[in-house]
């Protein structure tokens, strides 16, 4: 167990507004890895600084001050990785998000087939994805000419054609690329970097189109045959070219990147920075290989909110990531609500508040995106805005999170043109065994129950869904550190970051006029035994603590359903959490709020009474219409 | 580590700055280093490539990419004008019903791909000029990009703008910071000027300003209501600068009514009558960039106030300014800043600082909700 050396593990993620530091330690004591302490600043990647480092330090130094140590070499010129013993630590990783992340254009023949699977592609690495050119997208040569031109992406993913397939399209998707001729956001003279995962046929057709003006690269086909997706090259690939021409030109990053690292046998090693939803899709991965289990994860930043989901396709798990390229908390937050709507930011609001003034709100917190709720009340409409970006978020990833289309006809790519039809969700809220939230909003909710909250009200889980929390955010930093020490990620995981909310218990499918929508016995850890209906337009709270175990046998009525069909019991053990079991009988397919002010208000003040999540104050707050 | 970075907005009475003028494309800089120019002179100007047609001539003649070079009437690079025949088919025994194909555009045949049967055809190149923004002198020379143009200035950066670049005088419309910009105040002799009002101006009265050929308003406060009548659409992202409404409009505190910090107010009052450069372009993402308001000095000014403290640095004594409520608005300075967590209002525990605000009575405050002020 060589890698116990390491002892003191510093972490940071640059994210669009905020820099976060975590300290991780090797105790004795314990027997393992345990998070210590936690920094974090405003990220400084704009003016004045301009500069990312500034923002590290200082989340660093405020891990200091807290220590009482020091972790910065003396003149602050960087993070003292130490080789042996003495102040500093062993081993510095980070990841990133901000300077707007890694833009991406990918471009596949059909849009629905490769420019589907590059843009999987694409959302796995980490990137956002800004436009899909597809041959078959409808817009004529000049316009897909601008939309490149105008986008400015900081890459592009070409793809297209099974290997052995179309080359002419292929060769004709180079041709825009080249005739557009993008120049890179970052650095007058760069050339832009292509990568071309398609058909193996066309790569050199491909690279006399290309190779002389573009920084072009060629890898596997990331769709070699229709049945199958070959996305790891291209992935990679993306990762390594993030870093060499996106990241290393961004305000500060050349120096973050010498940072990172540590020393093995005297040896510096370097650790390369990871896009913060890269590192984030990682550990959600590994949840859900280890437990063998359906999980989704939702981090909702300051500009994006990423959902990541592990369900199965074919009894096989497929991981997928989506990006909500324009949906966050601080620097979209305006995008949200001219998404969403006004009416339905302010259908989550448990009082009222006047349209105009909210307006204003949210537009202020959009230019001074740094800033935080100081009131109650500013809280509490933050957190219904929240409720909006999730959901949206969600219905985006249901869209991309799909079987692959095109498979099991016996067509070639030609027909497919022709082909309107889709794949389907693989989303199923009810087989999802595990919720993850994380993100500023999520993990820093002041109450965990507003947390729980949030994610049923946007997620609406079905049946039986474990709801957890990343406690103080730091899913980036293990899913970094999981890479180079893979046994402290999942020690700290376990242990300190992964907070279990409890279960939620929401029976599915269309009622009308029932008593209740279901019956739950349980059988508490102390023996005792007893039942509990879940109430149509109710919810209920029972506790049962973090580590607890009830026996649950739930009964559903006629033609509801809570995993097992329709009016199937479902029997089996339910684990507590730090906010309890949750009994929703709000409804699914559909949930619906009532439409009169009054009555929506008064609901909402239950709900939330309920579950505890507002000091009794919210009551009086803003006065009902 | 008795100090923190907080973002800020920069108001200085007097500045040296740097502004990099720089070409979308690499193209010929037409000023030399060391010159004195004036925001108007053209420093640097390029031609942008033409906007492309690409069709496919082997489909519309009807014959296999690989056959049609033989029927090319142009070669790679050749001008075309608009309905000049590009390529034309044998025709029966060579002669008869011939089918012709006609460039539908004036610009250059630029090539033809054996595989695809395409050909693009690519429009004149589209001049593109950039000027010197800022009366100042020319400090470097990015060669075939732009040059970097130094200015000695009063500079006042603003929280959000929509339009771009313009210049005038300025002109003050309003007496104190607290003051609307209301009708009567937008005259005639605004007509050119960049004038500055107090906390608010609405959306007929900005309209009223557009008609009287006002170049720039900046106001403390504007509402996000009249912002999404004023564009037609509810912005989601915060990325401006190209809007054509005009004139250019900077908010120097935010959405709502409110009253410009006095600072700012009082210094943009003295330089009245001065020329300035004006920029609303405003982007709310990483790298992000403000609207700002440059008037150039002459060399002998010198500034009475201007501090040497690191930008971004904020330590015990520094002038602050809270920019959310319940204190949004208030300057004071700071008082204490506890590096352990504090339970606020919300409940949240967030790091905070202690501010004492002029009557003396102190606060605790969010770090996140306080900006810097340089004087």
């Amino acid at each position: 167990m060589g890698q116990k050396k390491l002892t003191t593990i510093l972490a940071t993620d640059c994210g669009s507004t905020t820099t976060k530091s975590i300290l991780i330690e090797y105790s004795e004591e314990a027997g393992r890895y345990r998070l210590a302490r936690r920094g974090e600043a405003p990220t400084t990647v704009e003016a004045p600084a301009e500069d990312v480092t500034k923002g590290v330090l200082n989340a660093v130094g405020e891990i200091e001050d807290l220590e009482g140590r020091s972790f910065l070499k003396p003149d602050e010129s960087g993070v003292n990785v130490r080789d042996g013993s003495g102040d500093g630590v062993d081993l510095y990783v980070s990841t990133s998000s901000a300077g707007g992340g890694l833009q991406m254009t990918v471009a596949g023949v059909v849009k629905s087939m490769t420019g589907e699977s590059a843009q999987r592609a694409a959302l796995g690495a980490g990137a956002i994805v800004m436009d899909i050119v597809a041959s078959n997208d409808r817009r004529l040569p000049h316009e897909k000419v601008e939309d490149i031109r105008r986008l400015r992406p900081d890459m592009i993913l070409l793809s297209g054609g099974i290997d052995g397939g179309t080359i002419d399209h292929v060769v004709e998707l180079a041709e825009i690329v080249k005739a557009a001729d993008p120049k890179p956001r970052f650095g007058v003279g760069f050339k832009l970097p292509v990568i071309f995962a398609g058909n193996k046929d066309a790569a050199g057709a491909v690279r006399d189109e290309l190779g002389s003006t573009m920084e072009l690269k060629i890898v596997d086909n990331l769709r070699p045959v229709l049945e199958r997706e070959n996305l790891g090259p291209a992935r990679d690939l993306i990762h390594e070219l993030f870093m060499e021409h996106v990241m290393a030109q961004a305000p500060g990053y050349a120096k973050l990147m010498e940072w990172t690292g540590r020393y093995e046998d005297g040896k510096w090693t370097n650790v390369p920075i990871m896009p913060t939803p890269g590192a984030v899709g990682k550990l959600i991965e590994r949840v859900a290989r280890l437990e063998d289990i359906h999980v989704m994860g939702v981090d909702i930043g300051g500009a994006t909110t990423d959902v990541f989901s592990v369900f199965d396709d074919n009894e096989e798990p497929v991981f997928n990531r989506t990006v909500s390229a324009n949906l966050g908390m601080s620097y979209s937050i305006s995008n949200v609500l001219a998404s969403a709507g006004m009416e339905n930011v302010m259908r989550w609001v448990p009082f009222h508040v006047d349209e105009a003034d909210l307006r204003n709100r949210i537009r202020n917190k959009m230019i001074r995106p740094t800033t935080i709720p100081q009131e109650l009340e500013e809280l509490i409409i933050e957190q219904a805005i929240a409720r909006e970006a999730l959901r949206l978020s969600l219905v985006q990833h249901k869209d991309l999170a799909t079987g692959l289309k095109g498979v099991a006809q016996e067509r070639t790519i030609g027909d497919a043109f022709e082909q309107s039809q889709t794949g389907a969700t693989l989303v199923n809220m009810m087989d999802l065994d595990l919720l993850i939230g994380s993100g500023g909003v999520l993990s820093h909710a002041p109450r965990r129950s507003q947390t729980a909250l949030m994610l049923i009200d946007s997620f609406l889980p079905e049946g039986n869904t474990m709801l957890a929390v990343d406690s103080i955010f730091m899913m980036p930093h293990l899913g970094v550190l999981s890479e180079v020490h893979p046994e402290a990620a999942v020690e700290v995981f376990n242990n300190d970051c992964l907070i279990k909310l409890g279960p939620c218990l929401a029976p599915a499918g269309a009622f009308k006029k029932v008593a209740h929508l279901a019956t739950v016995s349980l059988t508490m850890p102390d023996g005792k035994v007893f039942e509990e209906k879940i109430l149509p337009g109710k919810m209920k709270l029972i506790k049962l603590g973090v580590g607890e175990k009830a026996e649950a046998v739930i009964t559903p009525s006629k033609g509801l359903d809570m995993g097992n069909g329709p009016g199937e019991i479902w029997q089996g053990t339910l684990e507590g959490g730090i906010v309890g079991i949750i009994l929703d009988g709000r409804g699914r397919r559909p949930f619906v709020l009532p439409e009169k002010d009054k009555e929506r208000v008064e609901l909402l003040q239950e709900w939330s009474q309920t579950l505890d999540t507002y000091p009794e104050r919210f009551l009086t707050m803003g006065g009902v219409k | 580590m008795a100090f923190a970075y907080t973002p800020g907005l920069r108001v200085a009475d007097v500045a040296d700055i740097s502004k990099t003028r720089r070409l979308p494309l690499k193209g010929e800089v037409v000023v030399e280093l060391g010159a004195e120019i004036k925001a108007d002179t053209v420093v640097a100007r390029t031609e942008l490539p033409g906007n492309v047609k690409m069709f496919n001539i082997a489909n519309m003649l009807g014959v296999p990419p690989s056959d049609i070079p033989e029927l090319l009437l142009k070669k790679e690079g050749e001008p075309i004008k608009a309905d000049e025949p590009i390529a034309q088919s044998k025709g029966l025994f060579g002669k008869y019903f011939k089918n012709t194909i006609k460039s539908p555009i004036k610009g250059f045949f630029e090539s033809f791909n054996e595989i695809t049967g395409q050909a693009v055809l690519r429009e004149p190149p589209i001049p593109v000029e950039i000027d010197g923004y800022v009366n100042g002198k020319v400090t470097e020379v990015l060669e075939g990009e732009g040059v970097v143009v130094e200015t000695h200035c009063t500079f006042v950066q603003g929280i959000f703008g929509i339009g771009g670049e313009v210049r005038g005088e300025i002109k003050m419309v309003c007496s104190s910071p607290t003051e609307e910009i209301t009708e009567d105040k937008i005259t005639p002799d605004c007509k050119g000027k960049v004038i500055i009002g107090g906390n608010y101006i609405s959306h007929a009265v900005l309209k009223k300003a557009v008609s009287a050929g006002v170049n720039a308003v900046v106001v403390g406060g504007f509402d996000d209501s009249d912002l999404k009548d004023l564009l037609g659409f509810d912005l989601g992202v915060a990325i401006t600068g190209h809007e054509k409404l005009g004139l250019t409009l900077i908010l120097t505190e935010g959405f709502g009514k409110m009253t410009m910090a006095a600072g700012t107010f009082e210094l943009l009052a003295a330089r009245e009558g001065m020329y300035a450069s004006v920029n609303g372009a405003t982007q709310i993402r990483a790298g992000v960039m403000r609207p700002e308001i440059v008037i150039p000095l002459s060399a002998e000014i010198k500034s009475a106030t201007t501090s040497s403290k690191q930008a971004g640095a904020m330590d015990i004594g520094s002038s602050v300014r809270c920019i959310r409520a319940p204190f949004f608005g208030k300057i004071g300075l700071v008082a204490a800043l506890p590096p352990e967590l504090n339970v606020v209002d919300s409940e949240a525990k967030v790091r905070v600082l202690e501010v004492e605000f002029s009557d003396g009575k102190k606060f605790t405050v969010p770090r996140a909700n306080v900006e810097l002020i340089e004087k």
